[in-house]
């Protein structure tokens, strides 16, 4: 709760393709273990058969999936490992890897654009 | 309450809003005590629940719990209810005068992105932090002052398990009270935010949180370990059977001695009476009526006390977002929604209520499809009568040592009823409506001791609940039986018994015809036909027709009787039926009020009817072919 700054959002939507890290990727491809920071949430189309891209956009940011948070995937499910328990900034949730599709992260020790974020913090996360 | 000076004659009104898992309800509780009402709010069938307590000052305030939710933008009945009435304008309800919203102090990003939408809605407005010892306990600290300045909004610490966890708030109450007598709200600007509205918000609550709180210095190591385990693809699972199977277990055998107690002192009631008024009419009427009815639905108490106590037991503690979570694709692969679980696991005590838990999920397909679903799920009221069949027909020996085989065939109907609901929501989700798949997105919250207070008023809700429907529906119905099956008396000097000549028993000849293919006879007829109403009364009522045409009154005696009339064959078609037919007319209503259309219970009545008379068929007729007709 305390992960505050988040360098990466503008009021503008969502940054175009071009300026996304190197290794940016969807949640849904993460594995159990994987530690990441979400750099956008969103599509520009909606899933197949899913809702309204904008709606599913803001249920998502709703419970805590926005533009900076840590994420990290701490369960699977057994079945296709789907459904996934992720860790996000302090809380737990729990949603399916096809919803995580609209969640792009990047590698979590990639420096934070401002900095902001206090070290100590960041590795106490970790643990 | 004569004393309140005429200014203050409506009590002021408050109303608690915050996110799901938050405490809210133990907060509720513990301002009320037992001064609550649980009704439905007008027009839908969302659970109302509204109390009244007394603050130091005297002052009497009204209490409205209201439906969690992460935002005002509402995505279901629920949440619409949570955001009609706090913006003042749901029709019926008078506006609250002061928001009570309600945090989980260890968990606080969400709850103040909730804050400032309240915020925007321009009514008085209060932040409890509930559980408040817990984050100290994890070393949380939290500058209240601090908080309360950046937010704008008093802030007051809370800990709804504690006795005096709540005197700060109650003296806020007062002070805001005093307030809300002379200050008038301020203007509602509040409207639906967008997507960058949300985040704008994300990021104010961000920087508030930052500059008034410091994080924890003991992560939930406790939480973190559990989850591990149950959690786990293959132990999560197991354990999750484990759970169910250790519960219907229970069910069955914890819950005989307190039973077999209750059916005593029926049976020594009617045999007092029996014995101290003249035989006639109205002795018939008290024994076999209304004591030997009332007394064989009264008696399933235990049961339902034991399964509501597991039920609640595992809420309180998380579990339940768990079990979702590991039953998502299984629910998924029928269709249905990881969501879905809750309430169809709620349908196992009684389909009602697991109807009306189905608010919970969003979308209006997957909605309906757990609704016609949820009466498959074994609810408490078919227990009497597997209980009944199979302690007649079923030898009482263990199997493999350990289990009975009366616990593995009571077992074995769960299956059944689970299996089907998978199958029948397969048809519905994956063949009949094809379309848009509501997202799963559930928090996993930070498990919880459950609180021993709440497990008991839980509990004692839903046992009163029971009660009351037995002392008032079934009641009237067993009378209703009673009367069919004992006028018109027999004919003087008649060889059959006087059922025979009864009301009751001309229907049940007259519909003999259509389910004699299935193995029934007229005396189990005549009992489905009030079973109807309620799928327990079924056993009543096989007790006033055997006890009227000859029998004794007591449980005992009708199962050697129906061990004796009835064959093996004839059993175990009834146990299917009762595994699919829509015995219960209240579900029905339930279902029409919650889809708030005819078409809905009539097709769950119709096909639950045409799957029961087919299960049923197969039973008979493969049972038979083995010989045991």
């Amino acid at each position: 709760m305390h992960l505050s700054s988040r360098p990466a959002v503008s009021d503008a939507p969502a940054p175009d393709q071009d300026a996304l890290p190197a290794d940016a990727r969807p949640l849904s491809r993460a594995a159990k273990g994987e530690v990441g920071r979400v750099i956008r949430v969103g599509l520009d189309g909606a899933l197949h058969d899913s809702l309204d891209p904008d709606e599913l956009e803001r249920r998502l940011l709703e419970i805590g999936f926005v533009e900076g948070a840590r994420v990290e995937i701490l369960h699977e499910g057994l079945f296709g490992r789907d459904p996934i328990a992720v860790k996000v900034d302090d809380m737990r949730v729990a949603l399916r890897r096809r919803e995580a599709e609209a969640i792009l992260i990047t590698a979590w020790q990639q420096p934070a654009a401002s900095g902001a974020t206090p070290r100590v913090i960041a590795e106490d996360r970790r643990s | 309450m004569n004393a309140i000076a005429p200014v203050l004659q409506t009590a002021p009104r408050i109303a608690l809003v915050g996110n799901p898992n938050c405490g809210k309800t133990a907060l509720f509780n513990a301002l009320t005590g037992s001064r609550q009402k649980v009704a439905n709010y007008a027009g839908v069938t969302v659970e109302r629940k509204e109390g009244s307590f007394t603050t130091p000052e005297g002052r009497r305030i009204q209490v409205l719990d209201l439906p969690g939710t992460y935002s005002l933008r509402a995505r279901s009945p629920d949440e619409e209810v949570t955001r009609d009435v706090v913006l003042g304008r749901f029709k019926g309800e008078a506006e609250p005068d002061l928001l009570v919203c309600v945090a989980d102090a260890t968990n606080l990003r969400l709850v103040l992105r909730l804050v400032l939408e309240l915020k925007q809605v321009g009514r008085p407005l209060l932040l409890a932090l509930n559980m408040f010892d817990i984050a100290r306990h994890r070393g949380i600290e939290i500058d209240i002052g601090r908080l309360s300045a950046e937010l704008g909004v008093p802030v007051v610490p809370t800990v709804a398990v504690r006795k005096a966890g709540t005197a700060d708030l109650l003296k806020h109450i007062d002070t805001a009270a005093v307030d809300l007598a002379t200050g008038a709200a301020g203007a509602n600007t509040w409207h639906e935010p967008s997507a960058e509205e949300v985040r704008a918000t994300h990021r104010e609550a961000d920087r508030i949180i930052k500059l008034a709180v410091r994080p924890p210095t003991k992560p939930d190591t406790w939480t973190t370990w559990l989850d591990t385990v149950l959690l786990n693809p293959v132990a999560g699972l197991l354990i999750l059977l484990t759970v169910l199977f250790f519960m219907f277990q229970a069910v069955f055998t914890w819950a005989q001695p307190a039973m077999d107690g209750i059916k005593a002192g029926f049976d020594a009631l009617a045999a007092w009476i029996n014995g101290a008024m003249p035989d006639g009419i109205l002795r018939s009427l008290i024994t076999d009526g209304v004591i030997a009815g009332v007394g064989s639905i009264v008696v399933f108490l235990p049961q339902i006390v034991i399964l509501f106590t597991f039920i609640i037991l595992l809420e309180d503690f998380g579990y339940m977002p768990r079990a979702a979570f590991l039953m998502d694709k299984i629910m998924g692969g029928a269709g249905l929604h990881g969501r879905a679980f809750i309430p169809l696991l709620s349908s196992f005590a009684c389909a009602i209520p697991g109807i009306m838990a189905t608010r919970v999920i969003d979308n209006r397909r997957d909605r309906l499809a757990t609704i016609m679903v949820a009466p498959l799920m074994t609810c408490s009221a078919r227990i009497p009568v597997y209980t009944l069949i199979i302690s007649a027909f079923v030898p009482d020996r263990t199997v493999g040592g350990v289990f009975s085989l009366q616990g593995l065939v009571m077992f074995g109907l769960y299956a059944a009823g689970i299996l089907s609901a998978l199958l029948v929501a397969f048809v519905m989700r994956r063949l009949v409506w094809r379309g848009t798949v509501e997202p799963f997105l559930m928090e996993l919250p930070a498990y919880k001791v459950p609180d021993v207070k709440n497990l008991v008023m839980g509990v004692w809700t839903r046992a009163k609940a029971f009660l009351q429907r037995a002392g008032t529906t079934i009641l009237s119905i067993m009378i209703l039986i009673w009367f069919l099956s004992s006028f018109p008396g027999a004919p003087a000097g008649a060889t059959d018994p006087a059922i025979d000549y009864s009301i009751a028993g001309m229907v049940g000849h007259w519909l003999q015809p259509l389910v004699a293919p299935i193995g029934f006879n007229w005396q189990i007829t005549v009992a489905l036909i009030p079973g109807m109403a309620a799928r327990e009364v079924a056993v009543a009522a096989l007790g006033t027709v055997y006890a009227v045409g000859g029998g004794e009154e007591n449980v005992t005696a009708l199962m050697d009787t129906l061990g004796h009339s009835w064959s093996l064959a004839t059993a175990l078609s009834l146990l299917a039926w009762y595994v699919f037919a829509p015995q219960c007319a209240s579900t029905l209503g339930v279902v029409r009020r919650e889809t708030n259309s005819l078409k809905w219970p009539l097709i769950m009545f119709g096909y639950m009817l045409t799957l029961a008379y087919l299960a049923s068929f197969a039973t008979y007729h493969i049972a038979a072919s083995l010989g045991w007709a």
